[in-house]
């Protein structure tokens, strides 16, 4: 459904009232709005440009020399690219662990949240007992409260449990999402009819076999979307980590950077290293699973 | 018979959930209620109730205040940045559905919303940089004195609304670019056989046809600003390490509480505030939805 910009065929051959068919600088409606569109693009693509700029410069200075960095104008493409900046950060900081801790950490974040948000989702969508809906409302209304109100008795919970400055620390903070829930609720409302499971059950499939092999493979794309969107959320994820995680070898690498650039002798094109080796598999990652995430980000949107 | 079944199975599968639910999730946030309301220092055994003694303490704490004031700035300062900007580009892209680089248009404004906020702040640091920043080198090219972008204390929260703003653009693009596919394209046809201009359209269809999401857009941009930490926490120390001004936001102003000053107490009354307006903001927006369904 697209809006159109070009003139139709009988719009052209009935005169109009109101608009001149030349333009004030003698030209035709037609090419009056060819330019117009040209003007747009020239001027969505400069914006573009200017959005990803930051990232791109930040990609660059990682390969910068000290001298080259304090150069006037910045270049886009180092002069005298070096990988002194990533060598030297590899050898002062465990990059690379942090990066593992982040990643094991998102997905099993990912898991649960998928595994919750899937039973729970479609539990509360198609069974229809007066408890369900009292517990789904009370999912709806703590879906509002934002994390950092209540991550400090959280942050006890995880020191009485011992799970402090682990893997498991962080994830007790992300093993749900509220908004996964209702997310996939919607979905087996819309997408998984009534008499579909009225039917196995008449054909004599028990109710997780029915949910197995019938309601799961009918939620794929939903459950893709929850997947990524749990994932980067756990990635990108910083408050919690930074309070949970405490030694250096616990560190996230979100925690890790801001913490390492906090440093006396850290220099910008080594700060610049760490985050480009961090920035750039996640950008290749959102590039590739675009149409997951926007279709996760898109129907959070959606809720009334 | 059947009914009953059904019922334990419901129960059964929805269980572990629950169970992890109240655990991780309601215990929690009725804990953070609980303890506003007493005093905790971690370190005494014993937990007196005061009543409403933080709160009250709370509203006589300059470094509280100014938190609350600086976070304020910054959530309505991304408010007013953000919407606009993202009603335009969101337009002019709905505009360009057909073009060959809607794609890009849609990935390179949705880019700085998914990547880490660590790694996007550090961009920013140095871009705001007082020494070797390019903004600076900017306003000296053009003949304009060089900034404080980080050590000014106004500076500094302008430096946060914009690391914010540009951050919480492709989120509101998205949902705006969803907002205008459901808008229905008769109405458009009808005024442009009127004679209506695109930028007619624009501001005398799709803006008001578009108020539910722009409350939408604006109160989840609101609410996501007053959380704001990190781009506080790294934008705050210089390249070199010197300590730039430290921004003080209300989340960083409540794990200072918590964990330096050992103030569980106090600092989840300061929870409670930030979820105090939060809950308002929520309700302001179903108000107004609900004022425009009447008429």
């Amino acid at each position: 459904m697209t809006q159109s910009t070009d003139i139709d065929p009988q719009d052209a051959s009935t005169p109009d009232r109101y608009a001149p068919r030349t333009g004030p600088l003698g030209l035709s409606r037609r090419t009056r709005a060819r330019l117009t569109d040209l003007a747009i693009d020239a001027f969505l693509f400069a914006f573009g440009l200017l959005m990803i700029l930051p990232l791109v410069f930040l990609v660059s200075n990682a390969f910068k020399t000290p001298q080259e960095m304090v150069a006037w104008p910045p270049r886009i493409i180092p002069e005298d690219p070096t990988l002194e900046n990533f060598r030297s950060v590899l050898g002062d900081t465990p990059l690379l662990l942090w990066i593992w801790n982040s990643f094991s950490f998102a997905v099993l974040s990912m898991i649960a949240i998928v595994a919750t948000s899937a039973i729970a989702g479609y539990v509360l969508a198609k069974f229809p007992f007066r408890s369900l809906h009292l517990l789904f409302l009370v999912i709806l209304a703590t879906a509002i409260v934002p994390f950092e109100v209540y991550m400090i008795p959280l942050y006890f919970q995880a020191q009485a449990l011992g799970i402090l400055n682990s893997i498991w620390g962080l994830l007790l903070g992300y093993l749900v999402m509220s908004f996964g829930i209702f997310l996939i609720r919607q979905n087996v409302m819309h997408a998984i009819p009534d008499e579909l499971l009225e039917a196995a059950r008449i054909d004599g499939a028990g109710e997780m076999w029915i949910f197995v092999f019938i309601v799961l493979p009918l939620l794929r794309g939903a459950l893709g979307a929850l997947a990524v969107l749990a994932f980067f959320q756990a990635w990108t994820s910083f408050a919690w980590p930074i309070i949970v995680a405490t030694t250096r070898d616990a560190y996230t690498i979100e925690v890790g950077l801001a913490l390492f650039q906090t440093g006396f002798t850290v220099d910008l094109g080594r700060l610049s290293a760490a985050s480009a080796a961090v920035l750039v598999p996640s950008v290749t990652l959102f590039v590739i699973l675009r149409r997951n995430f926007v279709q996760g980000v898109a129907s959070t949107g959606m809720k009334e | 018979m059947l009914r009953w079944k059904r019922w334990r199975f419901a129960m059964l599968a929805i269980l572990p959930t629950l169970a992890i639910f109240a655990w991780v999730r309601m215990y929690p946030i009725v804990e953070t209620l609980r303890l506003s309301l007493h005093q905790w220092d971690i370190l005494s055994k014993n937990k007196p109730f005061i009543g409403l003694q933080n709160f009250r303490e709370l509203f006589q704490d300059q470094l509280f205040l100014e938190a609350l004031i600086n976070t304020s700035a910054i959530a309505f300062g991304v408010l007013f940045i953000t919407i606009p900007t993202a009603l335009v580009i969101s337009a002019l892209i709905y505009h360009r559905t057909r073009s060959r680089f809607a794609g890009f248009y849609e990935t390179t404004v949705f880019i700085p919303h998914i990547v880490s906020l660590v790694p996007a702040a550090m961009a920013w640091k140095w871009i705001f940089d007082a020494n070797l920043g390019p903004l600076n080198g900017l306003l000296q090219s053009v003949g304009l004195p060089a900034q404080p972008w980080l050590f000014d204390p106004v500076l500094s929260v302008i430096a946060i609304i914009i690391l914010c703003s540009w951050q919480a653009l492709g989120y509101a693009v998205l949902i705006y670019l969803v907002g205008f596919k459901n808008l229905p394209v008769s109405l458009f046809e009808a005024a442009k056989l009127d004679g209506a201009g695109g930028i007619a359209r624009f501001w005398y269809i799709s803006v008001p046809m578009l108020k539910p999401i722009t409350l939408y857009v604006s109160v989840v941009t609101l609410i996501s600003a007053f959380n704001v930490y990190a781009q506080a926490f790294v934008l705050a120390s210089d390249s070199q390490g010197a300590p730039g001004r430290q921004v003080r936001v209300l989340v960083l102003d409540m794990l200072e509480n918590a964990f330096r000053n050992y103030r569980i107490g106090y600092a989840a009354a300061e929870a409670v505030i930030l979820l105090a307006i939060v809950l308002l903001l929520t309700l302001v927006q179903f108000g107004l939805l609900r004022e425009k369904g009447r008429r």
